[in-house]
């Protein structure tokens, strides 16, 4: 019952979502031309003329993809959790035309949370398929770097999804992007191995489910994956965001629930 | 146990929201079939109580059962017989008004062909047949709120909740919607609605209450409230304004006791019928006189010597019922 309830949301978001596929599919495959082409392989080029010794002789191009891979799995979590949030309570009030159906506030979360995973599982794809074909894959175990690049997305969505339906102005969002996003995407590894950080930063590094997405990728991508690292890392990005799908139960009920 | 045809029982309902309190402890009981109205100035408590009735907001205190079940435990099983027209307009107004009406009926998990069958049907009744393939966002605030009511009818409600279902529409769009709703209560739908449009409450309640600050003013059919808190008629006067008090002292008169102002009057039956008016109103630019025959004060008045600037004789209305039960004051 329970789930047959979430499906009904979820299919909301699909035939709302019917109207943008295209254009959302073109971003996110411009998004990782951009990146690969300008940091991959321009800045890259130069990167991998020092040599790569701290990179563990890989290429730049080979260490960064993945980075990126994970870093755009937050970002579209991220994304997807606070507008189109804010706007159903707020702008469009669709919640309000939901909540006077069947549906509770849970089902809503979840309907959203399951559309989120789906537009991961495309972003994450198409991401790694431009990977492929900059030749930054060496490894087969890349395949499993797409449920890892949507568990680190789904890590991100869970806990801005609980939090966003809290919030009444979208200047909030502004702050999480400037103040949460851009730091975790420029310092967890993403761009540059942690260990380049002072040392008493680097366990603040660790804590952030953006790392555990970074390395967990990169291992895959790579082919270095050890099955206990691999495991620690996902356990991690799953308890942040099974936690958050209990918080947002929580909150999505006291929003609309008054 | 309550009786079968009673759909919705209320007693010592009660919510607040931190120390606010927006409904005081009401009773009420819902009967199957009948249009029920919630009257009431801004902040009365009305919609608080729609959304108790809806499962949207659990109560603070009292009993509230519906449909025999009970509202927080069993919110889904009553909101799959209830039908909503919210306040303001919650459609998708990026979507077309198929869609609108096709994502609302999987929301009560209704298949592909019901949906569609009850989607011409629901178009056809509220108007909208040649807008199906159109964006919402373009139409008029009329249509969209006939949608919204083809919306709350495709799961067949066994009970339709609207709230303020024509506030902010234009005379011709409030017409239309109530003919709809009209149409609604002859096929024997159960109508809970509130208002503060005492012509809409006239038109479409068999039975209403006035809620002010979060109680039950007064209960009964529009007709009977009228007869029993105000007259059959009303007479209202406009005097010169620097005539007014002393026109209004004059007046007085004519309203027995004679005294009585219309400051703090007291309930009950008719007075005898020598008295040309039962109450006096004195407004700052108006005196209203309550009374059985409006033409005859009217004579009385000009019989004292006294010229109205104008003058109208017009029947009782539920407004009057309500002004007089909540008071003239405006609410914040």
């Amino acid at each position: 019952m329970t789930w047959s309830f979430a499906v009904r949301e979820f299919r909301y978001w699909l035939t709302n979502y019917r109207r943008t596929w295209r254009g959302s599919i073109y971003s996110s495959m411009l998004n990782p031309l951009l990146y690969l082409g300008a940091m991959g392989i321009g800045l890259g080029t130069l990167v991998d003329a020092h040599g790569t010794a701290r990179l563990g002789g890989l290429s730049y191009l080979a260490f960064l993809a993945p980075g990126l891979l994970a870093a755009a799995a937050m970002q579209a979590g991220v994304e997807e959790s606070t507008y189109p949030v804010l706007g159903s309570v707020k702008w469009r009030r669709t919640y309000y035309a939901a909540t006077a159906s069947p549906l509770r506030p849970a089902d809503l979360f979840h309907g959203h949370l399951m559309f989120t995973v789906m537009r991961l599982t495309m972003n994450s794809a198409i991401f790694l398929a431009v990977m492929a074909a900059f030749g930054a894959i060496a490894s087969p175990w890349a395949l499993a770097a797409l449920p890892a690049a949507v568990l680190t997305g789904l890590a991100f969505a869970a806990p801005v999804e609980a939090w966003a339906i809290t919030v009444t102005k979208d200047a909030s969002f502004a702050l999480i992007f400037r103040f949460g996003m851009i730091p975790l995407f420029l310092f967890s590894g993403t761009f540059f191995p942690i260990t380049q950080l002072p040392a008493w930063l680097r366990p603040l590094a660790y804590l952030t489910p953006l790392w555990h997405g970074v390395a967990l990728c990169r291992s895959l991508t790579l082919g270095t994956a050890s099955a206990g690292g691999a495991l620690a890392h996902v356990i991690y990005l799953a308890a942040v965001a099974a936690v958050s799908i209990a918080a947002g139960n929580r909150s999505y009920r006291r929003r609309l629930y008054v | 146990m309550p009786a079968p045809d009673v759909l919705i029982r209320a007693r010592g309902l009660a919510k607040s929201f931190g120390g606010a309190v927006a409904v005081a402890g009401i009773d009420f009981d819902l009967h199957r079939g009948e249009a029920f109205g919630f009257l009431g100035p801004n902040g009365a408590g009305k919609s608080s109580t729609m959304r108790m009735i809806g499962c949207v907001s659990p109560p603070s205190g009292g009993e509230l059962t519906i449909l025999g079940l009970d509202p927080v435990a069993d919110g889904p099983a009553i909101r799959a017989r209830l039908g909503v027209v919210p306040q303001e307009d919650t459609l998708d107004v990026e979507l077309t008004v198929r869609e609108n009406l096709l994502i609302y009926g999987r929301y009560f998990g209704l298949p592909r062909e019901v949906i569609a069958e009850r989607t011409a049907r629901l178009l056809e009744f509220v108007q909208l047949t040649d807008r199906a393939a159109d964006q919402v966002d373009p139409l008029s605030g009329g249509m969209k709120r006939r949608l919204t009511i083809a919306r709350s009818l495709i799961n067949e409600p066994e009970i339709l909740l609207l709230d303020e279902p024509t506030t902010g529409l234009d005379p011709q769009a409030r017409h239309a919607v109530w003919d709809r709703l009209y149409r609604l209560k002859q096929q024997g739908v159960t109508l809970v609605l509130t208002t503060h449009y005492m012509d809409e409450a006239e038109q479409l309640c068999d039975r209403l209450v006035v809620m002010d600050r979060g109680k039950i003013a007064a209960e009964g059919s529009p007709r009977d409230l009228i007869g029993r808190y105000s007259t059959p008629e009303v007479l209202e006067l406009r005097f010169d304004p620097a005539e007014h008090q002393q026109a209004a002292d004059k007046l007085a008169e004519l309203a027995s006791p004679p005294g009585a102002d219309g400051g703090a009057p007291a309930l009950g039956p008719a007075r005898p019928a020598q008295a040309l008016a039962e109450r006096l109103e004195v407004l700052a630019d108006r005196v209203l006189l309550y009374t059985r025959d409006g033409d005859a004060a009217l004579a009385a008045a000009r019989g004292l010597g006294l010229e109205p600037v104008t003058f109208l004789v017009r029947r009782s209305t539920l407004e009057d019922v309500f002004l007089r039960l909540t008071g003239r004051q405006l609410e914040d």
